[in-house]
This record gives C-alpha cells, structure tokens and sequence, in this order.
C-alpha cells in the first residue's frame, strides 16, 4: 500500500505525463519530498518558504488540507492526495 | 476557435449579470477531448470581491471530480470583470493553469451590453480566439457522450 497522489495537467511534466503517482510519508512534508526524489521539481511547485503556495489546492481524500493541518497533517497508507491548481484572478 | 451553443453563452453572461458588482465565475464541462462546451456549473466566488475571484476549493474539488468521474474536462472556465474590459489582467494570467481551457470573460461594465470574449491562456502568453455562437439548447444531443451535432446548426448571430 501506498500513498496516491493526483496531479493535474499542468504539473504532469514532473511525472513523465502521468495522472497520478504513489509515494510514502507520514505527514503531507514527507510526502512531497519523497515525490521529489523520484519527479525533481515537482514539490517547489506546490510549496515555498512559508508552506503550501496560496494558488494550489491540496486535498487529502475529500478535504482541503488548509483545514487540517497544512503541510503537517499525517497521511497514512491508502489515503488519496488530490493537487488542484486553484481557479482565479480578477479585474485587478 | 470557441464554438459555444447560444443558450451556455446566454448563461455565463446572465450569471454575470446576477452577481454584479462581483465578479462571477464558473466552468463549462464537455466530454475529454472534444473541445465541446455541454454542462453549465456556475461556481461560488470564495472572493466575493469587484476584482477579484477565486473557486472555492471545496466546491473545485466536488466539480472537479464529478468531472473526473464523467469524463469530462473544463472545456470553458468563465469569469466577469464588472469595471474593466473583458480581456485577461495580469492576475488571471499568472493564475491561469488549465492549459486546454478556452479562458472566457464578460465584461459587464456596460448595463445594456455584454463584452464576450474568449482566450487561450499558456505559459504567460494570451491568445484571443474567435468565439462562434450556434443555435442550441437543451434536449437531444446535450449530454450525449458522442454523437453529430444535432440541434447545433451554425447559425449567425
């Protein structure tokens, strides 16, 4: 058992096209650095010096991870990681 | 080439209206790889703003993967700008990420009249695209995972 985690679209230059890849860690951190071993680049993507980017979405299974815990909420075996990039912008 | 049935366009742009002076948004879901507008999904703006808009994340991830589920993509992602024209601010380009999107916005500046304009947005750069409008409306054909056209005659508007 592993971790499976969705990447969308425009991410999927780090996974050689692939829709979803599996990783292992207890925490979400952990998570994105062990896909960082094996997809370089894909983590900086998603995180910068303060924590998750503010225009990416990452759930674990059905909830937004900003509710839980952030880059510190535990993930375990069997869980499912969705990324989304966040839709916006504005007039301004 | 934007090819929009005449009732979706009608929608995005009432939705617009509705929700002026905010900014509204929403997708437009078609079957993967058919570059055909078919499901109208107004979203939420999480913003709430004049100038600014962003999709709930729950809600996103809701749509998103009843499209998953369907097959579907967001062929067409919608939003207003209630001030300004309706052409891509630097915000919604460097926010942009859905690379196979027809990026459409409306401008409802104007109480009598709707600015309807439709975009490719990649890597930065913004391509305006025609937009074509065809007759159509719900019934046969909407919704139908493949199938010709019917009920989407060209028609002039």
């Amino acid at each position: 058992m592993a971790i499976e985690v969705r990447i969308p679209t425009i991410l999927r230059t780090y996974t050689g096209g692939a829709k979803s890849v599996e990783g292992a860690g207890a925490t979400l951190a952990e998570l994105l650095s062990d896909l960082d071993s094996r997809h370089s680049g894909l983590r900086d993507r998603l995180v910068d010096g303060s924590g998750l980017r503010r225009f990416v979405n990452v759930y674990l299974n059905d909830e937004d991870v900003r509710f839980l815990g952030g880059l510190a909420t535990p993930v375990a075996d069997g869980d499912t990681v969705t990324v989304l990039p966040a839709v916006a912008g504005g007039g301004r | 080439m934007l090819t929009i049935a005449a009732d979706l366009h009608d929608k995005i742009v009432a939705h617009a209206r509705a929700d002026h002076p905010d900014e509204a948004c929403g997708v437009i879901a078609g079957l993967a790889g058919s570059d055909r507008p078919e499901r109208f999904i107004p979203m939420l703006n999480a913003e709430r703003s004049p100038t600014f808009y962003r999709f709930d994340s729950t809600e996103q991830f809701r749509v998103w993967r009843e499209m998953d589920e369907r097959d579907e993509e967001p062929v067409v992602i919608y939003h207003s700008h209630t001030a300004t024209e309706a052409y891509p601010s630097r915000t919604d380009i460097s926010y942009a990420s859905e690379p196979g999107a027809h990026y459409v916005l409306v401008s409802t500046r104007e109480p009598d009249q709707a600015e309807f304009r439709s975009f490719r947005i990649l890597e930065g750069v913004v391509t305006e695209e025609e937009v074509r409008i065809v007759a159509g409306g719900p019934g046969p054909g909407r919704n139908e995972p493949i199938g010709p056209p019917v009920g989407h005659q060209e028609q002039p508007r």
